[in-house]
């Protein structure tokens, strides 16, 4: 069972490790320049392929392990300057890059491996090859055979199997030692085999298990090879065969003939058990990569607090009223240090948003390919940092938001040139701190909106009246209202019809906003605000009978003292207060949320907020004191609460509900009385 | 024992249980499920919830809803006094664990039980409470009803709008 266990951690810790690394091959890839390629890009793609292989070899992942040798081999010969960086061939990579994604995906969902998705790209790849091969001289025109091996620098090839007893540990020798010796006679492949492996209960940590399969290229004799056992050759079975090429095992199950990996991986018998990969995602714990210079720091305060903590328990033990300057100062440090752990435990939490930019050059180039458009990406600010939870969610709008500027914002070249701008559109993704938000804006240079379609089918779909008289600002925005799409044909790219307005409703759930706005010819630019973290607000608290609510300090803009003849009523069903020549909705807390002992008394205060760019007040008895709240999710233990965010413990241990601003506008804004069951119904009594 | 032959075998594996008072009857859980037992002190409500939500507590920084076990199952109302207390449970949901407070009359005893003495729950009605019963036992000549507290929290489950693809 705990065996079990461990090996899942560990896979995890691969999947992580190769989402990087596929990460890493796909931004070296894009940044090659055909032609002329920066060797050191390479060196890095190769060394990010080859770690995905090693890792998916160790762990049996043989499917992934010998795809990603083809690929490897083609980069090697690359680093080599044996082979062009071809646009093809960047192409390629590129394709495999995903494919290896995908395969890895499907691995840790606990699918079994699809092997139609990888075998067109074997296939070009093995072509790619052997193109190559041909050109160079070697081997025959068979391109059946495992032909991608002659990059390697020996002639000949060796197949060693090699199964040391498994006292050999205890003895102090290491197989990696052999493994390294032979490395230095030419290129070896090392192939683990754990049929061996016993059941966990059985497993003595003090004795090896493993075999392995080799496969070495030299030039040298047998001798040379067997030198490199002559330690460990008499407590180990050894054979060692010079590999004929006929005579190569095919891949038992597999399609024939066309594979690009290790002999050893393919030979039926050899090949190890595929190992047991955990499934679904419940057993997947998010982990995150800290820098060092975070956890120093955060060690550091640790280590202020606890000197704080001791110097106060002083005071405790013999309490004596001439010291109480100097409680006071403790008690003034013990708040700092608090404070300053509390920012230090955040930062912890922040990740640069360049892992959510890096994936747009990608996706740019691949849309901008298809659509026939020549778009140059710009990125700024991708150092900006933002929480975690932030970043995750926000990944699926940005992508919308870039697709949708892809798509509808840049024209098409002609397009472009007629309209007297340069054939190549911009596009602009940018990140900066204001305030306490991140603002995060994906700007265009392309047509703009167009207001008159925007108007039409906002028409068409009965969203406002045909009369309506709007200002740009309010057509502009129609474009985030349900079912709202002005794509003449829906396109592989965008325009479905589900589109900004689940952007809009994602980026509000954030807590954040978003803004449109355009110049018609000129382009467009989408903006988007959000909180630095979703773990703390400054709250400001209310007293609503006998309940304390908290509400974000950010959607307060006053407060106002009010009589009760100063809220109208309309027709029974909603209550409006007039703010300086504006009417602004009103939402009676007390009853929205049943709160029981509410008493309206002319002490009464009109809290007024605005969420979207819409106003409206929360009537509320008292306001208590401003502090930084700590959201507590109540959808963890519970579920999701309609109007609140969330709850926090207040400085006596109590719950306080915190209230869901933009949540409460939308049960004002819809269309259906929702705001609660019983109180819209009957008349309030005020 | 002869009753039993003819009733169904549960699968519910032995071990011990917290039984606890609730309207005259006895109930048991599953005593692996139970994280704390603590007296009431009062919670915070939660607007637009089922009657049987009393609100939420502050259990060590997180937030924990407490169910009224009475009207849960449809019992009448009580004061609560000195002696109700809140039976901390972990309960199941959808692969996620959910930490859960029990408002109950008073709690009783723990139980050793074998698997062999648990009889399945007869099918009375098709009531809600029914699916939330593993089965009945029978110790020193009591009734104990096994509840089932994954079930306690089944229709927590998210409103059915699962979240729409953006990429879409």
């Amino acid at each position: 069972m705990s065996g079990d266990l461990d090996l899942t951690e560990i896979f995890e810790v691969f999947f992580e490790e190769s989402a990087e690394g596929l990460e890493v091959m796909e931004s070296g890839l894009l940044g090659l320049d055909f032609g002329a390629a920066d060797l050191d890009t390479i060196n890095d793609i190769f060394r990010a392929a080859h770690s995905i292989k090693g890792g998916a070899g160790t762990f049996g992942f043989m499917e992934i392990s010998g795809f990603t040798h083809g690929v490897e081999t083609i980069l090697d010969q690359m680093r080599d300057g044996t082979r062009n960086v071809s646009e093809d061939a960047v192409q390629l990579l590129l394709e495999s890059v995903d494919c290896i994604g995908a395969m890895i995906q499907s691995l840790k969902a606990g699918e079994p491996d699809d092997p139609a998705r990888r075998e067109p790209l074997e296939k070009r790849i093995v072509q790619l090859l052997a193109g190559n091969d041909e050109s160079a001289g070697a081997q025959s025109g068979s391109t059946g055979q495992d032909t991608g091996e002659s990059d390697n620098s020996g002639s000949q090839h060796w197949a060693i199997t090699y199964t040391p007893a498994k006292e050999i540990l205890q003895e102090g020798h290491d197989p990696v030692d052999v493994f390294k010796e032979l490395e230095k006679l030419g290129s070896l492949e090392v192939v683990p085999s754990f049929v061996d492996l016993p059941e966990f209960e059985l497993f003595d940590p003090e004795e090896l298990f493993l075999s392995w399969n080799l496969r070495l290229g030299t030039d040298l004799e047998r001798k040379a090879i067997e030198a490199a056992f002559e330690w460990v050759s008499d407590q180990c079975e050894l054979t060692i065969e010079l590999e004929d090429d006929a005579s190569l095992p095919e891949g038992a199950g597999e399609s024939e003939g066309q594979k690009q990996q290790p002999p050893a991986a393919s030979a039926g018998g050899a090949a190890p058990a595929k190992p047991e990969v955990p499934r679904k995602g419940s057993t997947s714990e998010a982990s995150i990569r800290v820098g060092i210079n975070k956890v120093d720091s955060l060690l550091n305060l640790v280590g202020e607090l606890v000197i704080t903590q001791s110097m106060l328990k002083r005071f405790g033990k013999d309490y004596n009223p001439e010291l109480l300057d100097e409680l006071r100062d403790g008690l003034n440090q013990l708040e700092r240090h608090t404070r300053e752990l509390q920012e230090s435990a955040m930062q912890i939490r922040m990740l640069p948003i360049k892992s959510s930019f890096s994936r747009f050059p990608r996706l740019v180039r691949d849309i901008s390919n298809t659509l026939g458009k020549n778009i140059n990406l710009v990125m700024s600010g991708e150092h900006t940092e933002v929480d975690k939870t932030v970043l995750e969610k926000l990944s699926d709008p940005l992508v919308h938001l870039v697709r949708n500027s892809l798509d509808h914002g840049i024209e098409k070249p002609d397009v472009r040139i007629a309209n007297g701008k340069s054939d190549t559109g911009t596009l602009h993704l940018s990140a900066a701190h204001e305030g306490g938000n991140v603002v995060i804006q994906v700007e265009d240079d392309g047509a703009g909106l167009n207001r008159e379609r925007i108007l039409q089918k906002a028409i068409e779909k009965n969203l406002i009246s045909a009369g309506e008289n709007l200002s740009d600002d309010r057509i502009d925005n129609l474009i985030f209202h349900p079912g709202f799409s002005t794509a003449e044909v829906v396109s592989d790219v965008s325009g479905r019809g589900v589109g900004m307005d689940v952007v809009r409703r994602n980026i509000l759930d954030l807590g954040g906003s978003i803004r449109v706005n355009s110049r018609p010819g000129k382009g467009t630019s989408l903006k988007i605000s959000l909180p630095l973290t979703l773990a703390i607000l400054d709250g400001q608290l209310v007293r609503v009978g006998s309940e304390i609510y908290v509400i974000s300090l950010l959607s307060i803009i006053e407060t106002v003292q009010l009589s009760a003849s100063d809220i109208k009523t309309i027709s029974g069903e909603g209550e409006v207060y007039l703010m300086r020549n504006r009417y602004i909705p009103v939402v009676r807390t007390a009853e929205v949320f049943g709160v029981e002992q509410w008493a309206a008394n002319d002490a009464d205060l009109l809290v007024i907020v605005e969420a979207e760019n819409e106003r409206f007040g929360i009537l509320v008895n008292e306001l208590l004191e401003q502090q930084q709240i700590v959201i507590k999710s109540i959808e963890k233990n519970y579920k999701k609460v309609d109007g609140l965010t969330g709850a926090t413990i207040l400085g006596n241990g109590r719950v306080a509900l915190i209230l869901d601003v933009p949540g409460l506008l939308q049960n004002l804004m819809s269309a259906k009385p929702a705001v609660t069951k019983e109180s819209r119904n009957e008349p309030v009594a005020a | 024992m002869t009753s039993a032959s003819s009733q169904q075998e549960v699968t519910i594996s032995s071990g011990e249980f917290l039984t606890f008072i609730l309207g005259g009857e006895e109930y048991g859980v599953d005593i692996l499920a139970v994280r704390g037992i603590q007296g009431w002190d009062g919670v915070t409500r939660i607007p637009d919830t089922p009657d049987y939500m009393l609100g939420v507590i502050n259990l060590r920084g997180a937030i924990v809803p407490i169910v009224d076990m009475r009207i849960k199952f449809n019992l009448k109302r009580a004061e609560f006094d000195s002696t109700t207390v809140v039976i901390v449970v972990r309960a199941e949901l959808g692969g996620e664990d959910h930490i859960l407070g029990l408002v109950v009359d008073a709690v009783s005893e723990v139980y050793k039980i074998d698997q062999g003495t648990i009889q399945s729950n007869p099918e009375f009605n098709a009531d809600q409470a029914n699916d939330m019963v593993k089965g009945l036992i029978t110790i020193e000549e009591k009734m104990v009803i096994i509840l089932d507290v994954d079930m306690l929290i089944e229709d927590w489950a998210p409103d059915g709008l699962a979240q729409e693809d953006v990429a879409a």
